[in-house]
């Protein structure tokens, strides 16, 4: 692993051993998942690759509680993971705002939920700074571009100061030139934080822009097929031949090379 | 010179004309002549009363837009109004001017079951207090079985979208009951309910509570799945799930449901005014078409289109002002 800069005491430590999961499609099951151990260090960034419809996104669930695992251990901090909670929050593709709340109400959705919103607003003015959409508070989610809604999903989930921020293809439906300047700014803000840090994506480039390790998986039902560590500090160079030779036995690996 | 000074009037006169464009003064010369058929037109078969008052009021009519025609130069707002209601304006003067004519004037629709305009204003000014009265009893029964059925229709509809053992036993209900024609029910009603005012309010309730609770279903069924799991990673108990992610969201669909709700509620109010209720509107309605004092009718419709489009823009103004997250909504 490489040297982390900072103490990483916000991060939460994740522990995942012979996960299984499958779905039930009308009587017959659908394995998706397939005996994955993982462990993820505390404030560690790790990026999950993976075909298509593998179970990268019900991986996802699990961690976040959002759905039991059938089979298998799932820990955050040595605590078995049994349901959703604001320590762990996720960051889905599509932003998701409530079209009925004004930006500002969106990103106060946690500390709402969690009745802590009075007397914590400025928490919620924070994460906008944050995000720099502090000038756009009193907007509706409507008026937003892509870009800005995402920035938005990425405060409400900030402003919960979440140990482990979990990432589904964040920046999957963005323009490249969002993307670009999204990903320096995801990566600032990890770095400041410092979260532990869990995202799908199905860019390798971007994997390898900004995660300390890569895990490739397999076709369904998903197995680890292999592990890349990213030993690069940040800001990162694309054109990086050390980043270009990994992209290479990456594409190898989920057999594109 | 002379051409100088005519193109200094003229640019002079345009800011004028720009704001209101020629209609206002096409409004204001249509008023005149219905005012002036009205008055001086001779009647008939019979002098009715309350003949020059009508034209009187088209006089004001006509006085009206041309005060605001000259006003508006100064007001963006009377503008735009204006220029927007001018074309109407016209038509109404012309339409009014058509009623008297073939009515009053030369009597070419047979008379008791066709009033000339005067004979409502008649009808408004000596028969008021019983008018009023009606309007209110009206406005009581509906508003009691309006607010009863929806308040039920949106408990009922929330339930069954968000639970399915509520579901389980209100969706048979729903299914039996709600599409029956509530004035179907009446006879049974009246002789189940221990007054037919309260019969009435259940039946106005049941009309309304039907599509208030379909569509709070479907509303709350159709809420994207993707907004709870946001809640509840953000730590949402079940009920911040219900009041502040299912209602929200499914509240376009309620307002849907509540515009037909409150429009079947109408009609069942009719009916029952007419059928048992010795008040309201719908007894005003009956009562005038008994003693054929068809002037009356016609003064009683009028009023009642005019509550009916009046409740109904309210509720618009209730949507309007709840729902304006939306985009592109319909305006009233
Ligand atoms: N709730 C569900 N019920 C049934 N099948 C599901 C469900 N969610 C996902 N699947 C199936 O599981 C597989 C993996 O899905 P997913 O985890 O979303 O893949 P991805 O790696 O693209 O994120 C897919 O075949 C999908 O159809
Ligand atoms: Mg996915």
């Amino acid at each position: 692993m490489v040297a982390l800069e900072k103490p990483r005491s916000a991060g939460l430590a994740l522990h995942i051993e012979g996960l299984s999961h499958a779905f039930d499609i009308e009587g017959t099951p659908l394995p998706v998942l397939e005996n994955i151990s993982l462990n993820v260090a505390p404030g560690e960034f790790v990026a999950l690759l993976g075909p298509s419809g593998c179970g990268k996104s019900t991986l996802l669930r699990l961690v976040a509680g959002l759905e039991p695992a059938d089979q298998g251990t799932l820990q955050g901090d040595g605590q078995p993971i049994i349901g959703p909670d604001p320590s762990r929050v996720v960051v889905f593709q599509d932003p998701t705002l409530y079209p009925w709340r004004r930006v500002w109400d969106n990103v106060a959705l946690g500390l709402q939920a969690q009745g802590v919103l009075k007397g914590q607003r400025q928490r919620v003015d924070a994460a906008l700074a944050k995000v720099h959409l502090g000038d756009f508070a009193r907007a509706w989610p409507r008026q937003l571009s892509g870009g800005m809604a995402q920035r938005v999903a990425l405060a409400r989930a900030l402003v919960n100061e979440p140990r482990l921020l979990i990432l589904d293809e964040p920046l999957g439906k963005l323009d490249s030139l969002t993307r670009i300047a999204m990903q320096k700014e995801l990566i600032d803000l990890w770095q400041r934080q410092g979260y532990t840090a869990l995202m799908v994506t199905h860019d390798v480039e971007e994997a390898l822009l900004m995660a300390n390790r890569i895990i490739v998986f397999s076709d369904r039902p998903a197995r680890v097929k292999s592990q890349i560590l990213v030993e690069r500090g940040y800001p990162r160079r694309r054109d990086d031949p050390y980043l270009v030779e990994l992209r290479t036995s990456i594409l190898q690996s989920l057999g594109l090379g | 010179m002379s051409s100088v000074k005519w193109a200094h009037s003229a640019a002079a006169a345009r800011p004028r004309l720009a704001a209101v464009g020629w209609r206002p003064a096409l409004a204001v010369l249509a008023w005149l002549g219905a005012a002036l058929l009205t008055r001086f037109y001779p009647d008939a078969t019979r002098h009715w009363p309350w003949t020059v008052g009508l034209a009187n009021i088209e006089l004001g009519m006509a006085l009206a837009i041309g005060v605001l025609a000259v006003l508006a130069p100064r007001s963006v707002r009377v503008a735009k109004g204006l220029r927007h209601l001018a074309a109407w304006l016209i038509v109404l003067a012309l339409l009014l001017a058509a009623w008297e004519l073939l009515t009053a004037k030369l009597g070419r629709l047979p008379m008791p079951f066709f009033a000339p305009p005067q004979a409502l204003i008649a009808v408004y000014f000596n028969d008021w207090a019983r008018l009023l009265d009606s309007l209110w009893h009206s406005a009581l029964l509906l508003g009691s079985g309006v607010l009863l059925g929806a308040v039920c229709g949106f408990i009922a509809g929330v339930s069954i979208g968000w639970s399915s053992a509520i579901g389980y036993w209100l969706h048979p209900v729903l299914r039996i009951l709600g599409p029956v024609p509530s004035t179907a029910l009446l006879p049974l009603c009246f002789f189940l309910f221990p007054s037919s005012w309260s019969a009435s309010v259940f039946l106005i309730a049941l009309a309304t509570w039907f599509p208030v609770t379909v569509l709070s279903w479907s509303g709350v069924a159709s809420v994207d799945k993707a907004y709870y799991d946001v809640a509840r990673t953000l730590g949402a108990k079940p009920g911040f799930l219900i009041f502040r992610v299912a209602i929200p969201a499914a509240m376009p669909h309620v307002f849907v449901g509540l515009f037909m709700g409150l429009g079947a509620s109408f009609s069942t109010l009719v009916v029952a005014e007419m059928m048992g209720v010795k008040a309201g509107i719908g007894w005003y309605l009956q009562w005038a078409q008994g003693w054929a004092a068809y002037a009356n009718m016609y003064a009683a419709l009028l009023l009642m289109a005019l509550a009916c489009s009046g409740l109904i823009s309210a509720l618009f103004k209730v949507r309007d002002r709840l729902l304006a997250w939306q985009k592109g909504a319909v305006k009233w």
